[in-house]
């Protein structure tokens, strides 16, 4: 039914660099967040965090009443089986193909007879679009076919929440789109909680119900996809529309120099805010709200020309 | 300043405190079941694979060396009739151990070590993790287990080929006599001489494996970490095996007295 993550004063640092520091957040049960953040702002530090691979230096995270944070070593691995991840780079078992690799988690905590489990992991490498390549070892493949191989891995015990690392780094355009598809019929048919770090802008204007951004060592913000997408917060509004003008340069942060320089160029106006992706079936999802509602609650006005339904996408300068 | 000298001074403490640590919990992953047959035996055969042959031609030159630095003392003592005992002592009770701890170490170890160092890096570790299984009783126990089995053996076939190598080196180029040589085998050397030499293997193999695990699966920034990893894994294991070789003969000889020919 989709299990809520509750975040509190999390830090975490390597030695004396601080990753990021006072994150604090709600990922509401059910629900498609996506966050983003530069290169290298530790998102995927994050992830590995709310699974309990990395101990944070403080603050909690609270999952069924369970802190991760400060539980042992059992209930962590009693926890986790309700989490299914897809890591950066897949992660698959070298020794193993991809049948192999898929079907294991299922011959690990399931006792399905192998034609049970023959039939799961078809059905997943299908959904992925993996068929004939059952055979092939991780080493053998690319590496879009890999994270496909991993989200099919991922899904294969029905997660309660489920986490993707750039599910779409490293795939086309056309697969891109077929993943996000993917993302938001399997959220409506198993409903479970999704978390997606990714650096697709159109990802992340159309997929999620709710935006993180990490950056500069904390979070800068996190809420309601249409309040991200029509805030005027400089940094906010530089990542979401890819604009070069905006506090965040090459590295990390532009220095004071380049900011003057900018100070009076005119920022270009926010893009519409695009429709959220449905559901194919067409039947909306349970965690869906209206289009334009947050803006009409919180009395904001959208940029014009947003919610269009045959709006082309535009993603800014 | 004073606090990064010190700590810098102190790592290495920390370290062995880490890697004594993930020896207790590998201790702890060998009574969870269920047990790893199948890792066990693939691993067994891995090691012994990629052991076996070194060993072997390892095995023939130490043993030759011995018979020809004992054979030319003894023959200065005039004590002819020893030779084979102390070629025997000295292969079985030092040339195999050390022969079985340097390809342990070198092809079994850096094996280990690359082999998890690269589970690492790609992610397959946490990735099992995630999944529920814990990777020391999954990866680990079987190859600790797997190396000592494979130590075992190598040390046997060291002291086989060693006594072998050095019968045919004494026999055919220095002119001993083959009775003489067999006749003397048990003047000296006894047959506790063989279980210290078991025992010296066992331990060898243990700490191989567990230095090799840890470095592996502790690996990080990418291929050239995993490079690093096997790299300090090896020299790690040389030095605490050649500590460990020099106490555990210290003992040997304090609980069991040598024999008098
Ligand atoms: N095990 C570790 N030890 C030390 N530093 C680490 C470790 N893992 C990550 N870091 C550091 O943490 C920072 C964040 O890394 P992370 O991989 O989370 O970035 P990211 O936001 O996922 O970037 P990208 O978008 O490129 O994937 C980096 O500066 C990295 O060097
Ligand atoms: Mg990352």
């Amino acid at each position: 039914m989709g299990v809520e993550i509750k975040v509190e004063d999390l830090s975490k640092s390597f030695g004396k660099q601080l990753i990021w520091g006072d994150v604090t957040l709600t990922v509401p049960a059910g629900e498609i967040c996506v966050m983003l953040g530069p290169s290298g702002t530790g998102k995927s530090v994050f992830l590995k965090t709310l699974i309990g691979l990395l101990k944070p230096d403080k603050g909690s995270i609270v999952i069924e009443g369970t802190d991760i944070a400060s539980c042992s070593e059992r209930d962590l691995y009693e926890i986790r089986k309700l989490f299914g991840v897809l890591f950066q780079d897949g992660a698959m078992f070298g020794s193993m193909n991809l049948y192999d690799n898929v079907a294991f988690p299922l011959r690990e905590h399931t006792k399905k007879s192998e034609s049970e489990v023959r039939d799961i992991v078809m059905e997943k490498m299908d959904l992925v679009g993996l068929i004939g390549a059952e055979d092939k070892l991780p080493g053998e493949i690319s590496g879009g076919m890999r994270k496909r191989a991993g989200l099919a891995r991922a899904l294969v015990l029905d997660p309660e929440i489920v986490l993707f690392d750039e599910p779409d780094s490293g795939l086309d355009p056309v697969r891109t789109s077929f993943l996000n598809q993917l993302i938001v019929d399997l959220n409506a048919q198993i409903d479970a909680t999704f978390l997606i770090v990714t650096h697709d802008i159109n990802t992340a204007r159309t997929v999620p119900d709710n935006i993180g951004l990490l950056y500069h060592r904390h979070l800068a913000m996190f809420g309601p996809r249409e309040m991200l997408l029509s805030s005027e917060e400089p940094v906010v509004r530089q990542f979401l529309n890819a604009q070069r003008v905006g506090p965040i340069g090459m590295s990390e942060e532009k220095d004071a120099d380049e900011l003057a320089a900018e100070a009076d160029q005119e920022l270009p106006p926010l893009p519409p805010i695009p429709m959220q992706l449905e559901p194919s079936n067409g039947i909306p999802r349970r965690s869906q709200r209206e289009p334009g509602e947050w803006c009409r609650e919180n009395g904001i006005t959208p940029p014009p020309g947003s919610f269009d339904q045959n709006m082309t996408m535009t993603t800014g300068a | 300043m004073a606090t990064l000298t010190s700590s810098r001074a102190l790592a290495p403490i920390g370290t062995a405190g880490k890697l004594f640590a993930f020896g207790l919990d590998v201790g702890r992953g060998l009574f969870r079941r269920p047990f790893q047959m199948r890792e066990f035996i693939q691993q067994a055969w891995f090691i012994a694979s990629v052991t076996i042959i070194p060993t072997a031609l390892v095995a023939i030159p130490f043993g030759a060396v011995i018979a020809l630095q004992v054979g030319g003392l003894i023959k200065q003592f005039g004590a002819q009739s020893f030779t084979g005992s102390a070629a025997v002592l000295a292969v079985v009770r030092e040339a195999g151990p050390i022969a079985t701890s340097l390809l342990i170490a070198g092809a079994g170890g850096s094996a280990i070590a690359a082999d998890l160092g690269a589970r690492k890096i790609r992610e397959e570790l946490d990735a099992m993790m995630v999944l529920g299984i814990d990777p020391i009783q999954r990866l680990v126990v079987p190859r600790v287990l797997a190396c000592m089995l494979v130590a075992v053996f190598l040390n046997g076939l060291v002291s086989v080929v060693g006594v072998a190598g050095g019968y045919v080196f004494n026999v055919v180029l220095q002119d001993g006599t083959p009775g003489a040589y067999l006749a003397s085998f048990t003047a000296l050397a006894q047959l506790p001489d063989l279980w210290q030499g078991m025992a010296k293997a066992l331990v060898f193999g243990l700490i191989a494996a567990i230095v090799a695990s840890y470095k592996g699966m502790n690996a990080n920034g990418g291929p050239k970490g995993v490079g690093d990893a096997v790299n300090e894994s090896v020299v790690i294991t040389f030095m605490l095996l050649f500590v460990v070789n020099f106490v555990m003969s210290a003992i040997y000889f304090q609980l069991v007295p040598p024999k008098t020919g």
